[in-house]
């Protein structure tokens, strides 16, 4: 369904291509870990996948159309995203902010319609985002608001999640739930869900597919393959430690 | 935190009730000011005065050629302001941002202010030409001055921060308050006559043909502003949230940008730099609407803009025994102290630079 054909993202100019030409395609029900080090060009890849940023080469398709060439509105009501950005917003009560997520489907005042409400508070209830939502935004904290990110993304309803390192400011059990919901969601709904993260362990203990970014190169597959032939040694190893592919997990070098 | 669970409907509730009383409040303050100042007018002299001119000669003076054209006037810029104040803090995601404190009222001055004076060197003829298009001329002035230096706070707010854009923002309008003080200096005096009194803010320098020149250029920034407030709400989350929600970002902040100096120019051109309206307004709005959604706040942020700008003219306008009340002191008096509170006690400004 979502279908990369040598997509190359990068700039134009002196930081030149970031992640080299890829092509693979995912499945509806799909749900991706991107892995990779700090500045590999996991956030490139999936603006430039989520139509964020253009392309330096090649095309996204999502159910064989090109997403580069999709009209905004069309673009907001197939991919939905979700950012490390804090955003802060006095005023926006964290329902307000779901209701955003309805923006791609509603009129030119942005008003809701009753099928609008029921969809808001279905996402609202699968992100576990019901006692947040009449809370002001700005008092939540860094989990709870990644939540209600969540929960609005799930309200745009679209083919698409793209979560970039959403589960950086979160505790283990907070990460757990929150990746263990995504995969739910993802399997119960037949969306296709992209999500970044630097929680190799546990990306290989919850998903179908991985992809590692390393060195400007995207390599793809199950946990299995990429552990059987080495890339993810290669893609985190240093002096200090080192992927044990028996365990499944780092071990500090002993030197 | 509270965990009151306050349903949509609630918030409608709320804002209906406020328009409400602030239609009615227009009124009473609006009744207030036609019949009340140096001639004190009784409700049947101000009937005769409306509807049948004839009758009253001087009522009908005061009311139709003075008060009326000030009251709608003062309206009609509180208006505007309030609305440019909502428009500005969504685009720069800035709770301080408005065309005074960012320096836009300053440009529309020095617009008109260079006009002016580039008419009285000019010579006699120029002055006639002013004279009579006085309109057009003062109002383009105004215009050219605040997109200019809308453009230049544009640019200037991807460098710094919050605090330090609002400080550049008011000291642009100390400078240009300044600069048109020279320029008046060496200007004729007809030239300066044009502005008199102009620093200070004041809606009692139209007239009925003035008003047409203000109600065009304002009525048109008003409905850019309803079109572009569902894009503004998604730009609360940020750019690229806004553009993953399907908001033309780039299109929306020259959209925006510019409902703001058609809305922002006229006021400037005939009412000078009035301050603080379009600073607090908005957040007397969102504290009403309990959102801060940009659509339901421009109808709120107009009116209570428009209440506040009458009301304060009500007080400069009273029988006092010497003039001394100008607009903006009043305003002054008003709207600094909610600054001052908003600095220190609001969450997004504390702490930001």
């Amino acid at each position: 369904m979502l279908e990369l054909r040598d997509l190359t993202s990068g700039y134009v100019g002196t930081k030149g291509t970031v992640v080299d030409p890829v092509s693979l395609s995912l499945e509806a029900g799909d749900f991706v870990c991107v892995i990779g080090r700090n500045g590999a060009g996991k956030s490139t890849l999936m603006r430039t996948i989520s139509g964020l940023q253009p392309a330096l080469s090649g095309d996204a398709l999502l159910a064989g159309q090109s997403i580069p060439a999709m009209s905004s509105q069309e673009r907001a009501q197939s991919i939905s995203v979700v950012t490390t950005d804090r955003v802060s917003s006095p005023g926006l009560l964290a329902r307000d902010v779901i209701e955003l997520g309805r923006q791609p489907y509603t009129n030119w005042r942005g008003q809701l319609t009753n099928e609008d409400i029921s969809i808001v508070e279905e996402a609202t209830y699968q992100a576990g985002a019901v006692t947040l939502a009449p809370k002001p935004f700005d008092s939540l904290s860094d989990g709870e608001r990644q939540r209600v990110m969540i929960a609005r993304a799930l309200a745009q309803t679209s083919k698409v999640l793209v979560l970039d390192e959403i589960t950086a400011f979160l505790d283990l059990p907070g990460r757990v739930e929150i990746m263990a919901l995504l995969r739910r969601h993802a399997q119960q709904t037949g969306k296709i869900v992209l999500l970044s993260s630097h929680d190799l362990e546990l990306s290989l203990e919850l998903v179908g597919q991985l992809w590692i970014v390393h060195d400007g190169e995207l390599s793809f597959g199950s946990p299995d393959a990429l552990i059987t032939n080495g890339v993810i040694e290669q893609a985190f190893d240093n002096s200090d430690v080192s992927f044990d592919p028996s365990q499944r997990r780092f071990i500090m070098n002993s030197n | 935190m509270s965990q009151i669970v306050e349903p949509v409907f609630a918030r409608d509730h709320s804002s209906k009730i406020a328009i409400f009383l602030f239609l009615f409040s227009i009124a009473v303050v609006s009744m207030f000011t036609l019949s009340y100042g140096q001639v004190v007018l009784g409700v049947d002299r101000l009937l005769d005065a409306v509807f049948s001119p004839e009758s009253d000669p001087i009522a009908t003076q005061i009311v139709q050629d003075l008060r009326l054209p000030r009251v709608f006037t003062g309206l009609i810029a509180g208006a505007a302001l309030g609305v440019s104040g909502v428009l500005m803090q969504a685009l720069f995601r800035n709770p301080m941002a408005d065309a005074w404190s960012l320096g836009l009222l300053a440009g529309g001055q020095l617009g008109v202010a260079l006009i002016v004076t580039a008419a009285a060197f000019a010579g006699p003829a120029a002055i006639a030409f002013l004279t009579t298009f006085q309109g057009i001329g003062l109002t383009s002035g105004a215009l050219v001055g605040v997109a200019v230096f809308a453009g230049l706070m544009v640019v200037l707010s991807r460098r710094v921060g919050t605090i330090t854009l609002l400080v550049v923002g008011l000291m642009l309008g100390f400078t240009v308050q300044g600069l048109v003080s020279i320029v008046m200096h060496f200007a004729n005096r007809v030239g300066g006559r044009v502005y008199s009194g102009w620093n200070d803010g004041t809606f009692a320098a139209t007239t009925f043909d003035d008003l047409t020149f203000m109600i065009i250029p304002i009525a048109a920034g008003l409905i850019i502003a309803i079109a572009s407030a569902k894009g503004l709400s998604s730009l609360l989350l940020g750019e690229t949230y806004a553009r993953s929600l399907g908001t033309n970002v780039q299109r929306l902040r020259w959209l925006t940008l510019g409902a703001v100096v058609l809305l922002v120019a006229p006021v400037t051109a005939y009412c000078g730099p009035v301050t603080f309206i379009g600073l607090i307004v908005p957040h007397f709005a969102r504290a009403i609407a309990k959102t801060s959604q940009i659509l339901p706040l421009i109808p709120l942020a107009a009116l209570s803009g428009a209440l506040l700008a009458i009301a304060a003219d009500a007080v400069v306008h009273l029988p006092w025994e010497q003039h001394f009340l100008h607009l903006n002191t009043i305003l002054a008096v008003i709207g600094a102290p909610v600054v001052i509170a908003l600095l220190l006690f609001s969450p997004t400004m504390k702490g930001s630079t």
